[in-house]
């Protein structure tokens, strides 16, 4: 049109012409534009928020995924168990095999001697994996005495660490040969034939101008008290104040100098092109493989370092070229994974006796206090159960319900009142009927604690109104041609709405359902009141066992302080969005395929 | 020809408190067409509704008087006005078939008066009432498609023939054809001439060529009185009342 309008010259529109555009018609359009981002833009950063909430869950989930496995041989030594193939079962259950496993590890790392590498040692192993295998040769007495490949869950630490949830050893370059020679001290005198630990000695130095400005802050601090000191000092009343704050002020100028004294000491030294540096449990761990074993550097120079033994290691080497050096850059303290148990782990591994597989114990276990143990399994079940009673209390009564409100009842007061309140009830905060089955089912009743019946019940008072509301409402879709029809061929009033007008409302009213009841799977709060959040390890077997559920197997295991529950609450997130996505994925494939259009 | 099948004596509708119908006293014989005609809103409807008592799951409507079938009062407490409706079979302004197939549609009826012991007779009354509703030719061949998959003809004879399946006595049609395209308003009209032979049919139409074309007698409804009811020829062509005249020559409606 505008190609037109240019080739006719002087074409001037006439007044009325619908090609003369006015401002009003130009103003009217840019607000259907202007309104169309707004739109856009929201639709834009709801998706944008949805997808970054997801991804999250996801990529936290995944370290949920695989658990980690030695599997090491174990020799069942009958005369330490002190059972043999003929004792009782539980007798052989009692049996120390805790002991069993601890020995099995400090007979393969005779240097962990002391107190603390002997725990650290232990706790490789998780806490569980002792019962695992005690349970499998009660069951088994004859494998007493025999050496078995039974694989020993690791424990949470061990398998973060194989995540790289502390970071990874990152080997370094090097050009030198590596020789090391023991102390008297017991120490390890190590050197290379190149500066090869000069970046290492970088990265320790670089550790102290952290320091000096730890120290500088901490002598800013002791500035200002100076100068809050000098205030008092002038406002001070009597001489004895006065010289009070005067000493105090002085104290305060000493700490100060002597900080920013200790500041600069560091900062000569980390200028220093040389020098020896201590590494401390604050700095990045050295950690050097040679002879067959792992050493730690205690301290370091460009070219030679003094270090220790973490496993053993054949010496001394002399000038070998078979050696690596690795850096972890997460220091020590950091991490509840000590470098001892990173020399371990890689010794272990090195030997092909740590595997990580899927973790189907997530899928199978209840929950646990121990991360590596703990699964979903447990809450799954409760869920179902609570879901169950809650399903069949709620869509009885409340479809029934529906339809008297909707067909039957009178309109009169008396059912208006009833409209109101069901329709304000749906907007009642869960808690509420979380106190309420506190006080009635649990307190009145006595009907036992944190268990799937009294859920069931709470969350059904719960969902009835979503239910009821959206049952009428497809009943009232239905269309009156329908009930007209059914009473003209002489259908009582019940049948008409049981043969024709339920069936047809039938769609909208599972939908509105399955919508109460993943409202009802999601729910956390009303369960809390009734004690659902119990710390239970037993998958309940009925209604009336102590039971959890998925949304607070979620709210606890956030809760838990141990790193590793962080992917197991994901993990608890993803599964209970699945069981959501069916439910409504159910309820659209409903809709869909009986929906009838008349 | 002049027997009396519905006769109704002073009826009054209230919706609520507006008086619907007044005073209505009508005498409706068997074999016969009755038209009810009239200019929306006079009743006519609400007193063809009256006849099978459907006005009954309208709260606020309120019937008073007599309304006789065969004798028989239709009001009275011991008739169940589910087998009324069996005997006056009723069919509405819209299509409105059951979204089933088409045999269901028509088995239901009979169905749940238990007019059939097995599955030959219930086949036998569904293919006898879909030959009377003059369809039978056009489903024969799919009697398990949905009814609401029809053309609009199809599925008013189908719902005639869902209402002539319980045998009724009466038929009563409101507004039949309103919602057709004048072909199948052909057809049906048609039907309704061969009904005639069975059962007493009243009907309602807004349309004036309709009623003189399908039936004998004629009621005029206006603002909820019974004006003039008579021969239909008569009605047409020398009304007694000026309203009628007024009515049928265009002036009012």
């Amino acid at each position: 049109m505008a190609d037109i309008a240019s080739t006719i010259p002087d074409a001037a529109p006439r007044p009325g012409s619908l090609a003369a555009g006015s401002d009003r018609l130009r103003k009217r359009r840019r607000a259907e534009l202007r309104l169309k981002i707004y739109g856009l833009s929201a639709i834009g950063i709801a998706a944008a928020a949805l997808i970054a909430l997801l991804s999250t869950v996801v990529f936290q989930a995944g370290g949920a995924l695989f658990s980690t496995y030695f599997d090491k041989e174990i020799q069942l030594d009958t005369e330490f168990l002190g059972v043999t193939a003929s004792s009782d079962p539980d007798v052989i259950r009692r049996a120390d095999f805790d002991g069993l496993i601890e020995r099995g590890l400090e007979e393969r790392f005779p240097l962990a001697t002391g107190r603390q590498e002997r725990r650290e040692l232990h706790d490789l192993v998780s806490g569980g994996a002792n019962f695992e295998l005690a349970d499998h040769v009660a069951a088994n007495p004859d494998l007493l005495g025999q050496s078995i490949n039974f694989p020993l869950i690791g424990s949470d630490t061990l398998d973060l660490y194989k995540q790289g949830a502390y970071g990874r050893l990152d080997r370094q370059p090097v050009n030198g040969l590596l020789s090391v020679s023991e102390r008297e001290d017991g120490n390890l005198d190590i050197s290379t034939s190149a500066n090869d630990f000069t970046d290492a000695l970088r990265q320790v130095k670089a550790q102290l101008y952290v320091d000096a400005d730890r120290l500088r802050r901490q002598a800013s601090r002791q500035e200002n008290a100076i100068r809050v000191y000098g205030e008092r000092v002038e406002a001070a009343e009597t001489d004895e104040e006065r010289s009070e704050h005067l000493a105090d002020q002085d104290l305060a100028r000493e700490r100060r100098d002597a900080l920013i004294a200790q500041a600069e000491g560091l900062e000569a030294r980390a200028d220093g092109a040389g020098g020896a540096e201590e590494v401390d449990d604050d700095n990045v761990s050295l950690l050097i493989k040679a002879g067959g074993g792992w050493m730690r550097l205690t301290e370091v120079n460009r070219a030679d370092a003094s270090g220790e033994m973490l496993t053993r290691v054949e010496l001394p080497i002399e000038d070998s070229e078979a050696w690596s050096f690795h850096i972890m850059a997460m220091p020590e303290s950091n991490r509840p994974f000590s470098d001892h148990q990173i020399a371990w782990a890689e010794t272990l591994d090195e030997a092909g006796l740590i595997e990580r597989v899927f973790n189907t114990r997530f899928f199978t276990a209840a929950d646990s206090r121990a991360p590596e143990l703990a699964g979903i399994w447990g809450a799954v079940v409760g869920s179902f159960w609570t879901m169950l009673v809650t399903f069949s209390l709620t869509f009885p009564v409340g479809v029934l319900g529906a339809i008297y409100l909707q067909e039957f009842a009178p309109r009169n007061r008396f059912t208006d009142f009833i409209e109101v309140n069901i329709n304000n009830l749906a907007a009642v905060p869960s808690i509420v009927f979380g106190l309420l089955g506190l006080a009635v089912f649990l307190g009145f009743f006595g009907m036992p604690r944190s268990a799937p019946l009294v859920g069931g019940i709470v969350l059904a008072l719960m969902t009835l109104p979503t239910i009821i509301i959206a049952s009428r409402a497809a009943l009232r879709a239905v269309p009156p041609s329908i009930r007209e029809a059914a009473l003209g061929v002489g259908a009582s009033k019940v049948q008409a709405v049981f043969h024709h007008v339920l069936p047809l409302a039938m769609p909208g009213i599972l939908t509105g359902t399955i919508i109460g009841m993943a409202a009802a799977l999601g729910e956390t709060a009303p369960l809390l009141l009734i004690g659902m959040v119990a710390f239970i390890v037993e998958v309940p077997t009925g209604i009336t066992d102590n039971a959890t559920v998925l949304p607070v197997q979620v709210f606890r295991w956030s809760d838990f302080p141990e790193r590793a529950f962080e992917a197991k609450t994901a993990a608890a997130i993803c599964v209970l969005l699945t069981f959501l996505v069916v439910m409504n994925l159910v309820a659209i494939i409903l809709r869909r395929k009986f929906e009838r259009r008349w | 020809m002049t027997d009396v099948k519905i006769k109704a004596k002073d009826v009054q509708v209230y919706y609520g408190d507006n008086h619907a119908i007044k005073d209505v006293s009508v005498e409706i014989e068997n074999n016969t067409v009755t038209a009810f005609i009239g200019p929306s809103g006079c009743g006519k409807s609400t007193f063809l509704r009256c006849i099978n008592r459907m006005n009954d799951t309208i709260d606020v409507c309120r019937v008073e008087g007599d309304i006789r079938l065969d004798g028989e009062d239709i009001n009275d407490k011991q008739v169940d006005p589910v087998q009324l409706r069996a005997k006056v079979g009723m069919v509405f302004q819209k299509p409105n078939p059951f979204p089933k197939s088409i045999y269901d549609n028509v088995a239901y009826g009979p169905k749940i008066h238990g007019m059939s012991r097995n599955k030959a007779e219930l086949d036998e009354i569904v293919e006898k009432a879909l030959r009377r509703g003059a369809i039978w030719d056009e489903v024969k061949d799919r009697l398990d498609a949905p009814g609401t998959g029809l053309s609009g003809g199809q599925q008013q004879r189908l719902c005639i023939a869902r209402a002539i399946a319980t045998e009724p006595e009466v038929l009563l049609m409101d507004e039949p054809c309103s919602a057709l395209d004048p072909i199948a308003t052909a057809q049906v009209e048609e039907l309704i001439d061969e009904l005639r032979q069975n059962y007493c049919v009243v009907i309602v139409t807004h349309s004036m060529q309709q009623a003189a074309r399908v039936s004998q007698k004629t009621a005029f409804f206006h603002l909820g009185n019974l004006v003039e009811y008579g021969d239909t020829p008569k009605i047409f062509t020398n009304p007694e009342d000026s309203r009628t005249e007024s009515y049928i020559t265009g002036r009012i409606g």
